[in-house]
């Protein structure tokens, strides 16, 4: 639970805002604090890339997974998903030695906040979005990533209500691996096409 | 609208600079505000294409000088206003002056909090047959509505090859103007970086949008 307001003795004017506004809300008849409460709760208890990553790593280690995944990501991702429910139009993208791919919102901030959890601030940052489309290979070495010339770096622009999820290439080493342990190898960034999965040493 | 919003290719905004550890919400009132926004949302009183247009219709300087959440408060605060929700005043007090309006969908209850942990669902039923189909090559039309719309800036007048063809979908320029879901095909397009960015592109990069049908032309 977030901590830094209560280290305050006073309010902060943005702070003292939205508890009016909440108070407003409430008072008007239109939502309920516990609903609320909840809201936040599960974004920050049970909803984050742990849901991605066990898709991920079933993909690495079962075939027919892999291919439900990449036909139909929505259905596949749903039995690790919170309440097991995935919304429509998500689309799993794989990164190959010909192709990495990197998701990015120019517009606002489009995100399968499903399987990875809400957006990190850098990805919402404007710094991010207006470079990601133009300049990717400079951003992703950023972020210690550096892709050789010989593949291509595949930016996609999340404009409409489709959301991608990247599914990286399985690291060497992990032979006979299972998935618990392939998923502990499989971060936020690198499903967002900014990062490699950790190595297996 | 060409917003302050349209971030793709603009060049100033530095180095993307990630958090290690970063939490979820940064202060207790980030949770209220997403949570609020949420709730609000599922009001039905705006759908989320009206949401984004109010984050675009806040003054430029507030956009770029603001945080995502402070966005998102001031977004909240002006879209209860519009729709004759709450006034500017009882906001400031946070005191109610009038009886709350009924809402399309009612009081958004902890019962509901599931219903909104899923993305909507924004596919419909087609109009008419998809215009275009994969392998074909279109171009981004040179359009420069006032109001919302989702084809960025960075792609006008360029060409690229469809992709995908997903299904029909809500068309967000339609229900932001007020004329209704209007459901449009959407379709992956992609582009060579050279097609967009000229002698100035990275070697090696493609960029891909999702295009509303409308938005496309043949090439």
């Amino acid at each position: 639970m977030p901590t830094r307001d209560a280290e305050h003795s006073s309010l902060s004017d943005t702070e003292r805002r939205v508890r009016a506004l909440e108070s407003l809300l409430i008072e008007k008849g239109y939502l309920e604090e516990a609903a609320l409460d909840q809201i936040i709760e599960a974004h920050e208890t049970k909803i984050g890339p742990h849901i991605g990553a066990r898709a991920v790593a079933r993909s690495w280690a079962d075939q027919d997974y892999r291919e439900h995944l990449m036909a139909d990501a929505t259905t596949a991702v749903a039995e690790f998903a919170h309440h097991g429910r995935v919304g429509d139009q998500l689309i799993a993208v794989q990164n190959t030695p010909e192709v990495h791919n990197m998701v990015v919102c120019t517009l606002c901030s489009c995100y399968p906040w499903e399987v990875l959890g809400l957006p990190p601030t850098w990805y919402k940052s404007p710094a991010y979005r207006s470079r990601a489309a133009k300049e990717p290979r400079a951003v992703l070495s950023e972020f210690g990533v550096t892709m050789p010339p010989e593949t291509t770096v595949r930016v996609w622009d999340s404009t409409a209500e489709a959301r991608y999820l990247v599914v990286p290439m399985r690291p060497s080493g992990t032979d006979g691996w299972d998935e618990q342990r392939l998923a502990s190898l499989v971060d936020r960034d690198c499903m967002i096409g900014v990062g490699l999965p950790r190595t297996a040493d | 609208m060409d917003g302050v919003h349209d971030l793709g290719g603009m060049d100033g905004y530095g180095a993307v600079t990630p958090e290690p550890d970063e939490p979820v919400f940064h202060h207790c009132w980030e949770g209220r505000v997403y949570a609020m926004s949420t709730a609000m949302a599922a009001s039905g009183a705006w759908n989320i294409d009206m949401g984004r247009f109010g984050i675009e219709c806040l003054p430029p300087a507030v956009y770029v000088s603001s945080s995502y959440y402070e966005i998102w408060r001031q977004r909240l605060e002006n879209l209860l206003v519009e729709h004759g929700l709450a006034t500017a005043d009882e906001i400031s007090h946070g005191r109610s002056t009038s009886p709350g309006r009924q809402l399309p969908n009612g009081t958004f209850t902890a019962e509901r909090v599931q219903r909104v942990l899923k993305r909507g669902t924004y596919t419909r039923a087609p109009q008419a047959p998809p215009r275009f189909q994969p392998g074909d090559r279109v171009r981004a039309r040179n359009i420069h509505p006032h109001s919302h719309t989702r084809l960025p800036r960075y792609t006008r007048g360029h060409v690229a090859v469809v992709e995908l063809l997903h299904g029909a979908n809500v068309f967000p320029d339609s229900v932001v103007r007020g004329d209704g879901e209007d459901p449009q095909w959407l379709y992956t397009i992609r582009f060579d970086g050279h097609e967009l960015w000229g002698d100035d592109a990275e070697p090696g990069t493609a960029i891909s949008i999702d295009a509303f049908e409308p938005y496309l032309e043949p090439a």
